[in-house]
């Protein structure tokens, strides 16, 4: 079937959308790669001139910047352990057959939907509130001082939060993984004297690293570029103690008003989602084989 | 020693009785085969007895010990499975392993069981791959090298043979009775295949709808089925049951003819048509339309050259018919 003429055609036909996705991508890069070799302020606008790498020099001096890169990386690690653990146990309990299965997996699907944004306000508002939240009001009825978290705590709170709303992704992908397992394997396992523990460890385990893997690997895209949840709650404080990457390359192009900036620490969290992408696929990615 | 005793067990999922009050002994260094159609409660009557599944109500005894509370792992089976069940991200060495692993023997030893397997099973080469690029019958072996480590007082089969093809069936049929025959231990084996129940048997149980219908050796069966269903279940190309004007003759409900049994002679009393010849080289099946009595499967030897549509006479051999009462009872 696959002359030459009907390749030719069919890359013809292909073409249109390749070169549409591709000047998608590549406009908005090649402008802020641009921008990043500007001293563009917005304070000042139509005052631009080329400055070489004193963006890039300066974004990577401050404090901030190590702050954030701290920030980003105990952020995506939090939330990959919470959310791995949490749903390789959530998935284990409901696979468990019980009454109202399905409704039970819809309601714990359903954080999932719940925009970062809405998810993160009512945890600021109802849960974490130092006056008003549930946290606060069950402290005060053991006679506790209230705890405020996202003053004292705000990373941690924020991964909290994050973890939250991910579990759910977690939790369906193993449980679909848990409920392709071969039931004879566990049973000629039983038989051979292997103890729950150990059927976990020696089967269980190694036939979710595939599906811990996909998840992983998905999670970590969405996580390196958290932003609404910070945005909402903290916005990256008390000082920078919850500042990431995203946030504060938006922290220093629209609060600074510095575009040149802002480029600059944008086009380093690319080279560095890139870097973590490959230490990722060096690490894990052999598990996707098969 | 593999003596296992059931009295009166009973299993049932929520309404529905599977397996009515059994009573079944199975003697130390015996091949019982379980036979029986598809959803006949052979496959659950060997979890049972695996402890897989809890019984209802009864009692099973494994070397005159009371195990029926006991959990699978205690009771000292092993078990192959149909699907096979070895453990895909573990190397052949570690499948085998794995039951001695999980009783902390000490690895010297379990080495030693293991390359001692291996040997008598020829998986010497293969130890170090994953099941995944082992074929069928080799997978299989892996399977019973698992079991065969343990030293367990029965090795359980669950239609171990299903998933291979003719030819291998036949050469692992063997290699299991070989096995039985060195090894001296009792071998449970669930089967629907009536061939593998007859070639490998000491003893064969057939079921039908979780009632035992007969117990006996082969031979036994064959000759002397006690009703209709085991008459009609054992034995290849099945039996000819002939009911109406031509069995009220003969003073039964049913007459049963082995079709092996049935000779072509030049004057028999049954005259027909043959509407299908399958020529097997060393055999040929003949299904022929008998006026009065009803279409009948006949074999004769491979090289008689019969064909569609000649008319031919049968003679029902007298000392080798099978009669049947109403209920389905032999007389």
């Amino acid at each position: 079937m696959a002359t030459e003429h009907s390749r030719t055609a069919a890359r013809l036909m292909v073409s249109p959308a390749v070169i549409l996705l591709f000047l998608w991508m590549i406009v908005p890069l090649g402008m802020t790669i641009y921008f990043s070799f500007l001293r563009y302020n917005l304070l000042m606008p139509g005052m631009e001139s080329w400055t070489g790498f004193d963006n890039y020099y300066y974004f990577i001096t401050q404090h901030a910047f190590w702050d954030a890169l701290i920030n980003t990386l105990l952020l995506v690690g939090g939330v990959l352990v919470i959310t791995v653990v949490g749903g390789v146990a959530l998935a284990l309990l409901l696979d468990q057959p019980s009454k109202g299965q399905g409704i039970v997996r819809v309601m714990v699907i359903a954080p999932f939907f719940v925009m970062p944004t809405v998810s993160a306000l009512v945890w600021k508002n109802m849960f974490m509130n130092p006056v008003n939240g549930m946290f606060a009001h069950i402290a005060k009825a053991f006679g506790l001082q209230p705890f405020d978290f996202l003053s004292h705590a705000p990373l941690a709170s924020i991964i909290l939060i994050v973890a939250w709303s991910w579990l759910p992704f977690a939790t369906l992908i193993l449980l679909t993984a848990l409920q392709s397992l071969d039931r004879e394997q566990m049973e000629a396992a039983e038989m051979d004297g292997a103890s729950w523990l150990n059927r976990f460890i020696y089967l269980t385990v190694p036939h979710l690293t595939r599906s811990i893997t996909v998840v992983v690997l998905i999670q970590s895209i969405f996580l390196l570029s958290v932003f609404a949840e910070i945005l909402v709650t903290t916005n990256g404080g008390p000082g920078t103690a919850s500042t990431n990457l995203p946030y504060l390359v938006y922290a220093q192009s629209l609060l600074n008003y510095d575009v040149g900036g802002g480029s600059a620490g944008g086009i380093i969290a690319v080279i560095l989602a890139n870097i973590v992408a490959i230490f990722l696929m060096r690490m894990i990615g052999k598990n996707l084989e098969t | 020693m593999g003596q296992i005793t059931l009295s009166s067990i009973t299993k049932s999922f929520g309404d529905v009785n599977v397996i009515p009050p059994l009573d079944l002994t199975i003697n130390d260094g015996e091949f019982v085969v379980f036979v029986g159609p598809s959803g006949c409660g052979k496959s659950t009557l060997l979890r049972l007895i695996a402890g897989l599944e809890d019984i209802s109500s009864g009692k099973i005894e494994i070397d005159g010990r009371n195990a029926t509370d006991a959990a699978p792992a205690e009771r000292g089976l092993a078990m192959v499975f149909q699907s096979y069940a070895l453990y895909p991200h573990m190397s052949v060495r570690k499948n085998i392993a794995f039951p001695l692993k999980m009783a902390k023997m000490p690895q010297a030893e379990q080495d030693r069981k293991v390359e001692n397997a291996a040997r008598i099973l020829n998986l010497s080469s293969y130890l170090d791959r994953r099941p995944g690029q082992l074929s069928g019958g080799q997978r299989q072996r892996v399977a019973i090298g698992r079991a065969i480590v343990r030293e367990p007082a029965a090795f359980l089969f669950d239609e171990p043979l299903s998933n291979l093809d003719a030819a291998l069936r036949v050469t692992m049929r063997q290699e299991i009775s070989e096995l039985h025959q060195s090894l001296k231990t009792t071998m449970i084996y669930v089967t629907h295949d009536q061939v593998e129940a007859m070639t490998m048997a000491d003893k064969i149980v057939v079921l039908n709808a979780g009632r035992i219908e007969q117990v006996g050796s082969p031979l036994e069966l064959y000759r002397s089925p006690r009703n209709l269903f085991v008459a009609g279940f054992i034995g290849s190309p099945k039996m000819n049951l002939i009911t109406g004007a031509e069995a009220d003759r003969h003073g039964c409900a049913t007459l049963g003819v082995r079709p092996e049994h049935l000779e072509v002679t030049a004057d028999g009393p049954w005259n027909g048509v043959i509407g299908l010849a399958e020529h097997l080289g060393s055999d040929t099946f003949l299904k022929v339309a008998v006026e009065g009595v009803g279409d009948l499967t006949v074999r004769v030897p491979g090289e008689r050259g019969l064909h569609h549509g000649q008319t031919i006479s049968l003679l029902p051999p007298p000392d080798k018919l099978y009669r049947f009462d109403a209920n389905g009872m032999a007389l």
